[in-house]
C-alpha cells in the first residue's frame, strides 16, 4: 500500500501516527481513503472538496501541483508527504 | 496550555523580528510537549518567502522549510511544536488571515513591533473548529 506521511500537527488525529497506510490509484483516492480513516482531519485538509490553499502533497519530492494535482496516479509503495505552507500576516 | 520559553530566545525573537522591520519575519520553534506543557528550546528564523513587496503585511515559509525542519526536529529527538512571526506597528493578535492558513496542535508566537522596538509577545492556538485562536499562557523563564 501507499503511505502518507503526516505533519506534526495533525498527528493528533492519526493516534499519533506519523505515517498512515492508504489505498488508492491516485493521489485523491488516498486522501479519500485517509480522511476516510481518520474523518477529523477532513476540515484541516479540505475546504469545499478541494485541498485548502497551504496543504502541499508531495510524492517523494515532487510537488503533485506540477504533476497532475490529485488526479496524479501512484504506484502501490508510493510515499505521499502532506506539508503544510506556513504563512501569517498583519 | 502552558508554553514556556527561556528570556534568552525570547530575547532571540525579538531581536530577528526587530531586524526584518519594516517587514514581517518568522521562523520555527522546536522543542517537546508534555500534557498541558509545551516547552520551547529552540527557534529557527526563517527567511519570508512571500513576495517582497507584500512582506510588510505577510510572512511565508515553503514547503520545504517545513519539511527540512520536520526532518531536522525528528533527528535532534525534538518536536515542531510551532512557529513565531511580527505583527509590524500592529497588535500581535492573530488576523483573519492567520486563521485561515493555521494549524490546530501547533503554537503560535506572534511579536508587536511597533516603529521597529519588539514590545510584545502573545500565544495563541487555533480552536479543533479552526472558528478562531485562544490566548495561551507563556512563561517566559530566567
Amino acid at each position: 500500500m501507499a503511505s502518507i506521511r503526516i505533519p506534526t500537527p495533525l498527528r493528533v488525529y492519526t493516534g499519533d501516527e506519523a505515517k498512515v497506510s492508504v489505498s488508492g490509484g491516485t493521489v485523491g483516492e488516498a486522501l479519500n481513503d485517509l480522511v476516510n480513516q481518520y474523518p477529523d482531519l477532513q476540515q484541516h485538509l479540505f475546504q469545499n472538496d478541494k485541498l485548502r490553499s497551504f496543504v502541499n502533497v508531495f510524492i517523494d519530492d515532487e510537488d503533485i501541483r506540477f504533476m497532475d494535482g490529485t488526479d496524479t496516479e501512484i504506484d502501490d509503495d508510493a510515499n505521499l508527504r502532506i506539508i503544510p505552507s506556513i504563512a501569517g500576516g498583519r | 496550555m502552558k508554553i514556556e520559553l527561556s528570556k534568552a530566545l525570547q530575547q532571540d525573537i525579538f531581536k530577528q523580528m526587530e531586524g526584518t522591520f519594516p517587514n514581517e519575519g518568522g521562523g520555527f520553534l522546536l522543542g517537546s510537549k508534555s500534557g498541558d506543557t509545551v516547552s520551547i528550546v529552540d527557534v529557527i528564523q526563517i527567511e519570508n518567502t512571500f513576495e517582497t513587496e507584500e512582506q510588510y503585511h505577510r510572512y511565508a515559509m515553503s514547503p520545504k522549510n517545513w519539511a527540512d525542519m520536520e526532518d531536522t526536529a525528528d533527528d535532534r529527538g525534538l518536536t515542531l511544536v510551532g512557529y513565531y512571526h511580527s505583527h509590524p506597528d500592529s497588535p500581535a493578535i492573530p488576523s483573519e488571515y492567520d486563521r485561515v492558513h493555521a494549524l490546530p496542535n501547533f503554537v503560535y508566537i506572534i511579536s508587536s513591533v511597533m516603529s521597529g522596538k519588539a514590545v510584545e509577545m502573545l500565544v495563541w492556538l487555533l480552536r479543533d473548529d479552526r472558528s478562531a485562536f485562544d490566548a495561551q499562557e507563556l512563561v517566559v523563564q530566567p
